[in-house]
């Protein structure tokens, strides 16, 4: 195999693994962009979605889209709980207070998890047929490509709701200046509430795709792709839905590049030498404008 | 409003409170001592300490070792237990850290006085707990720790610490010479799990021995455990077109691997140790990426002197048992039989499981050699055909 064989192989590698960060950063940025929240339950939450559409699948006897669509819902639910019970009372304290209840919250979701449903990787029955192309010589495989287009689509459908409806202008608003949204009669904590339920539903997705894709799910699969999200939502600029997709991709596509050229043990440095880079020469990420913060 | 003010505080702090303690389980101490409910060990009961990764990211090796554990004394104590005691296990979570499994030693032994100690399952973490166990004079026995500094330091053995499986050299010694003998393989490449010591210490001897074999190693590389797209390095591994894969690592990670290079269209044959061995890895790579991999392990599930326990394991846990189960289980057949020749007292516990000699134990018979503290015992290569397993080669105990 020649160089610029592997060259373009790699970058498909990259896109298709990019296509999953992607996927999950979504939901992150999403919450982010509302709230100001680093959700770092997320990943956990995708864990927990993942377990659901498992459920579904192998007690429930349904197939695969029907049991997105129950984990998406189930999942959305405890999303909504869980701004209920630890985010929601500590609205006005200060943010650290909020970041750390969110690493606490990922904590509980994943040993609370591993009670439950004990530590042992569970595997997705074959629920998708998995096709590989090969195309002059290039592997492409057929879930990787769906992967990539419902990612494309949620990013759309996500974008869509946060600029063209009432939702997504309360949303906006919200963001804004929440207590003076509430004043222009936005039920703020009925937008945060919503907020969290459509970004673990997404995140749910994450979970059921990956899950099906890589055939495996356990109940700590969602530390370091909920890491590895959360740096590709900074690099696009934490907050911007497409630039949590082309984060997503550029970073898949580096750790490809560097894993097949370099070594694949500086992979994860690669990843987060990357976030390091972005948070000191541009913080608010590829998409990001400069805002003057405001006081 | 369902809350009043007043009431939502209090909801929130003990929802601060829940998480706060979630948040804190990774950072305590070796735990209370729970009621220090063994301090009646010399009574009717002798109590003996599981210290196993519960939680954390070896859970699902430490949790089947204690589960294989708890099946042998089990058997033991409905047959009336030992020496007309019955056997207590009381379990300890190492977490799989090895800071954690040193706490859980040290609170089996000084809070629970437990006479010797089982576990944990992971190389590092018996590593550990080794000196504790040394200095207290309490006996272990590491069930499925293949590295052979978990028995040896500076070139003396541990009087206190043994194992229940074969070591690391003898793995990556058997898979060089059938890559080089039975596969007629010349060149090969290595993908190696940075994160684990026994995965680097196997591929480092898998080298030598193969390169002794007359083979060349052409090219290694590395992934770290819980990755799941092994993509990138599988298709740099691709460009060295080599004979084999050299693969030691466990199951998990191994299934995704084996899937995704048969996807790339890499079909050379891949080997691995006893890390594959686990009914999962054809429900993760699927039966047709399987064909054409090898991997040697502890015993072959086909075998005539292993049905006994295959089938007490089942009727049990009403799933297969892995090669952990199966370890954990001889580890606990291990140290009854040495409790039974002579007591408790923890010298004579120490002097008879060095002196065991033709042990039936759950996957076949053991000796153990007392220069090393590694128990004689063969190896089998399995090839994985169509999901199932076949029995390629055994090899002998030596000596």
């Amino acid at each position: 195999m020649d160089f610029m064989h592997q060259l373009v192989q790699q970058l498909i590698n990259g896109v298709s693994l990019g296509s999953i960060y992607a996927l999950i950063a979504l939901g992150y940025t999403m919450i982010y962009g509302i709230i100001k929240l680093i959700n770092f339950a997320h990943g956990d939450v995708y864990m927990v979605g993942a377990y659901i559409g498992f459920a579904a699948v192998t007690f429930g006897n349904i197939s695969i889209f029907p049991a997105l669509l129950i984990s998406m819902a189930l999942t959305a639910c405890l999303g909504m709980l869980v701004e209920k019970i630890a985010y929601k009372p500590l609205r006005h304290a200060p943010r650290i207070s909020l970041l750390i209840t969110a690493i606490g919250v990922s904590f509980f979701l994943e040993y609370t998890s591993m009670y439950f449903v004990t530590p042992t990787p569970r595997t997705f029955p074959e629920v998708m047929p998995n096709i590989s192309f090969n195309v002059g010589g290039f592997i492409i495989n057929g879930q990787q490509l769906l992967i990539l287009s419902i990612t494309i689509v949620l990013m759309a459908i996500l974008t869509y709701i946060v600029q063209k409806t009432k939702l997504g202008k309360a949303m906006r608003a919200a963001s804004f200046d929440t207590e003076t949204a509430q004043l222009m009669g936005v039920d703020s904590d009925k937008v945060i509430s919503m907020t969290f339920c459509i970004g673990s539903a997404l995140a749910a997705a994450a979970g059921v795709l990956v899950g099906v894709y890589y055939n495996t799910i356990d109940p700590l699969m969602g530390i370091m792709p909920g890491l590895k999200a959360f740096v590709a939502a900074v690099l696009g600029g934490i907050g911007i839905l497409p630039g949590a997709v082309v984060g997503g991709i550029v970073l898949g596509v580096v750790e490809a590049l560097v894993a097949g050229f370099l070594s694949s043990t500086f992979r994860d440095a690669a990843a987060f030498a990357i976030l390091i880079l972005v948070l000191l020469i541009k913080p608010s990420g590829l998409f990001g404008k400069n805002t003057n913060e405001k006081v | 409003m369902f809350f009043s003010k007043k009431k939502f505080r209090l909801a929130s702090m003990i929802a601060c409170g829940i998480l706060a303690s979630a948040l804190f389980t990774g950072c305590g101490g070796g735990d209370s001592a729970g009621g220090g409910g063994g301090e009646k060990a010399a009574g009717d009961e002798i109590v003996i300490g599981a210290n196993f990764e519960l939680t954390g990211n070896h859970a699902q090796y430490g949790a089947n070792a204690n589960n294989g554990l708890k099946l042998a004394i089990k058997e033991v104590n409905d047959a009336g237990g030992v020496n007309g005691k019955k056997i207590k296990i009381v379990e300890a979570d190492a977490k799989s850290e090895a800071a954690e499994s040193v706490n859980a030693a040290t609170k089996l032994i000084s809070d629970d006085k437990v006479v010797a100690l089982i576990g944990p399952a992971v190389t590092a973490n018996v590593i550990a707990e080794s000196q504790v166990a040394t200095d207290n004079m309490v006996p272990i026995i590491a069930p499925a720790a293949t590295n052979p500094d978990v028995t040896v330091e500076n070139g003396e053995v541990k009087p206190f610490v043994f194992r229940s499986c074969f070591i690391d050299p003898q793995q990556s010694e058997v898979m060089a010479q059938f890559a080089a003998k039975d596969l007629n393989a010349k060149t090969a490449v290595l993908y190696l799990d940075s994160s684990s010591d026994y995965s680097k210490s196997l591929g480092k001897i898998f080298k030598e021995k193969f390169e002794a074999e007359g083979g060349q190693v052409l090219m290694e590389e590395a992934f770290l455990a819980k990755d799941q797209d092994f993509k990138a390095a599988l298709t740099k591994l691709q460009t060295a077109n080599a004979d084999v894969i050299f693969v030691p690592a466990y199951y998990e990670e191994v299934g995704k691997i084996v899937k995704q290079a048969r996807e790339l269209g890499i079909t050379s044959a891949i080997l691995g140790t006893d890390g594959w061995d686990d009914s999962k890895v054809v429900d993760i790579a699927g039966k047709d990426a399987l064909n054409n991999t090898y991997f040697c392990t502890h015993y072959f599930e086909g075998d005539e002197e292993v049905q006994g326990f295959i089938n007490a394991y089942k009727a049990e846990y009403k799933n297969d048992p892995n090669v952990f189960a199966a370890l954990g289980y001889d580890a606990g057949k291990m140290l009854v039989n040495a409790i039974e020749r002579d007591g408790t007292d923890s010298e004579k516990i120490r002097a008879n499981i060095e002196s065991i000699k033709d042990l039936q134990v759950g996957t076949g018979k053991i000796t153990m050699d007392a220069a090393t503290h590694n128990p004689i015992k063969g190896i089998v290569v399995i090839e994985t055909k169509d999901g199932t397993r076949e029995l390629r080669a055994k090899i002998a105990p030596e000596g």
